[in-house]
């Protein structure tokens, strides 16, 4: 990956939908996969939809490679089909009067191979990802997974600048998803162009892609690899994706004033607006009030429990709500049961407080 | 109580054509229907029906692409013009098709003047009158059938390098192969049965444009027997086009 080549997309997305504004910038350098992770609705398949030209922005712009296809400033514009990409649709959308090997061949025919050529590329792609005896099998003879990787070899036989998954493995049960999302991610290590990646699935998220962009209501709230983006979320769907509890409020050396009045005291010296986080795990539960090191203690309500791996996840209702992490054995000595007063505490030194408002990466 | 006159209309429906077949000669029959008169008229219906067909496709496919997929402006008004010759008595359609392509109209007049070329009463005109009867059959059913198709399929074909037109050749058409076929075996029926505009723009001249319905009302009037034959006959043809509907088209979505 030399500086000399330019970004395999270079974007500033703006697209108004009634009463939503879609407004994004982007980067992928070639070769480099990015995520685009967000909850239902948060604008991530519009903006892939924007990239490949199936929806037309309301401002800023579209480079593929250096190449601008879509400027709204200027009218510049290229329709879809000029544009340099390969998409993997949710549904894959394979036609379903075409056999796989047809389906992949479509690409390279439209680029202008030869019949023989593209039916070559296409044998060639179909035996890459482990498909080469099903390539006269038509789509609703595949399962889930097959068509998912016929899918993924039609976007690739065209060898685009800019590889575009739009949630590439929600439509498939868990077993097939494992197996299927390690194999993807072959592939995109493989792939010498971009990849974006849009997704819901943290986990997808994480083990696909070099760089998480996470996107709230139409807007990137934080960017950054997994580990910057675990270690310091900025808002609450970040912190849940990542299993953290995340409280925002007003650091003032070691103490934050929580925006519902609550204090806490942390190790870490801050000030000024900032988030304080904790994992499930440091809330210790006691049935009595206890005395000695914890400098965070409080009087909870038992307001859920569930089953978090081996271990049980106490929601807690009261001044904090958080969620809380205990074996099977300390819930049976607590008498935990939902509506159950328990005391929590918290150390200061398993809570990190980090400044609010500049995104990390 | 609703058994009655639903019984009632059944028979209306079924006994006429019970009667053709009680008082078909059927000794007779085979002289009858190899009659060259018979098979004249049949094989002109056949091919002129077939032409008719091909034509609406060729016109009337990428008009229902035209109302289906595109926002082009006074959409809902064009859907009403095509649909006009479905409503509109036939024989108005054949004199309407006479002021603009006879020799004194629009059309015609420069056709005549320019090329020497006279439409009206040719076998041509035959074509043309079961075009214009049929064609609103295909173009509403094709038109249906691309409403009916998901057009993500088409943008699939766009991120894949297709051009408007490879999409709508390579995904877009087989897409919708059934509706299309329906719409035409629909429109063939209506151009082999037509009468009213056929007779009025291309007359009666056996084995030029008379075809087997002008045949049967023409042979009514000198011999009975003959109409009957031929009525059996388009009733055959009816049938078939009927089961062959049933068993291809109508049944193949639920059943594929």
């Amino acid at each position: 990956m030399s500086t000399a080549n330019p970004p395999a997309l270079d974007a500033e997305l703006v697209v108004d939908r009634g009463s939503f504004r879609l407004a994004l910038r982007l980067t992928v350098a070639p070769g480099e996969v990015v995520a685009l992770l967000g909850p239902n609705g948060a604008g991530k398949s519009t903006a892939l939809r924007a990239i490949a030209g199936l929806v037309r922005l309301t401002a800023g712009r579209v480079r593929l490679a250096g190449r601008t296809v879509a400027d709204p400033a200027t009218g510049g514009w290229v329709p879809t089909e000029r544009r340099s990409i390969g998409v993997v649709f949710q549904d894959y959308l394979l036609f379903p009067h075409l056999t796989a090997v047809e389906n992949v061949a479509f690409g390279p025919r439209c680029h202008g191979a030869s019949r023989e050529q593209a039916r070559a590329i296409a044998a060639d792609w179909l035996n890459r990802v482990g498909l080469a005896p099903l390539a006269r099998r038509k789509p609703r003879q595949l399962s889930g997974g097959q068509a998912q990787r016929v899918a993924l070899a039609r976007a690739l036989a065209v060898d685009p600048t800019l590889l575009l998954l739009d949630e590439p493995l929600s439509a498939l049960d868990a077993g097939t998803r494992v197996d299927t999302r390690a194999e993807l991610h072959r592939h995109l290590a493989d792939h010498r162009g971009g990849t974006l990646l849009v997704t819901h699935d943290p986990l997808d998220a994480l083990i696909l892609a070099d760089r998480l962009i996470v996107v709230e209501d139409g807007r990137i709230v934080q960017q950054g690899d997994a580990t910057t983006i675990t270690a310091r979320p900025q808002t609450s769907y970040v912190a849940r994706l990542v299993g953290l509890n995340l409280y925002r409020g007003y650091a003032d050396g070691h103490t934050v004033a929580l925006d519902n009045g609550f204090k806490l005291v942390v190790a870490d010296r801050q000030q000024g607006e900032a988030f304080v986080a904790f994992r499930p795990a440091a809330v210790a539960l006691h049935r009595y009030q206890p005395d000695g090191s914890p400098r965070n203690v409080w009087q909870a309500t038992v307001a859920g429990i569930q089953h978090h791996g081996d271990n049980l996840r106490i929601q807690l209702g009261g001044p904090l709500p958080a969620a809380a992490d205990v074996t099977p054995d300390a819930a049976v000595q607590l008498g935990l049961a939902p509506g159950e007063r328990v005391w929590a505490a918290v150390k200061a030194t398993e809570i990190r407080a980090y400044l609010a408002g500049k995104e990390a990466g | 109580m609703v058994l009655v006159p639903a019984l009632l209309g059944l028979a209306f429906l079924v006994l006429p054509l019970a009667g053709l077949v009680i008082r078909a000669p059927w000794t007779t029959l085979p002289d009858r229907l190899t009659a060259p008169g018979v098979v004249t008229a049949l094989r002109l219906s056949l091919q002129s029906a077939t032409i008719a067909t091909g034509l609406c496709l060729l016109l009337g496919v990428p008009l229902a692409w035209l109302l289906a997929r595109t926002r082009v402006r006074g959409r809902r008004l064009i859907r009403a013009l095509v649909t006009v010759p479905m409503v509109l008595p036939p024989v108005v359609g054949g004199v309407a098709l006479l002021l603009v392509l006879g020799r004194r109209g629009i059309v015609g007049g420069w056709l005549d003047s320019t090329f020497g070329i006279t439409v009206p009463f040719t076998t041509t005109a035959v074509v043309l009158a079961q075009s214009f009867v049929a064609m609103p059959f295909l173009v509403i059913a094709v038109e249906g059938a691309l409403r009916g198709a998901d057009t993500r399929y088409e943008e699939a074909a766009a991120t894949l390098g297709a051009s408007r037109w490879t999409t709508f050749r390579r995904v877009t058409l087989p897409l919708v192969a059934p509706g299309v076929a329906a719409g035409a075996v629909l429109c063939w029926a209506r151009a082999l049965g037509e009468f009213g505009a056929t007779i009025t723009f291309a007359g009666n001249f056996p084995g030029r444009t008379q075809t087997m319905p002008v045949a049967v009302y023409l042979a009514l009037e000198t011999d009975l027997e003959a109409a009957i034959v031929l009525s059996l006959l388009l009733l055959l043809v009816s049938i078939t086009i009927l089961a062959s509907l049933r068993d291809r088209w109508l049944t193949g979505p639920t059943a594929t």
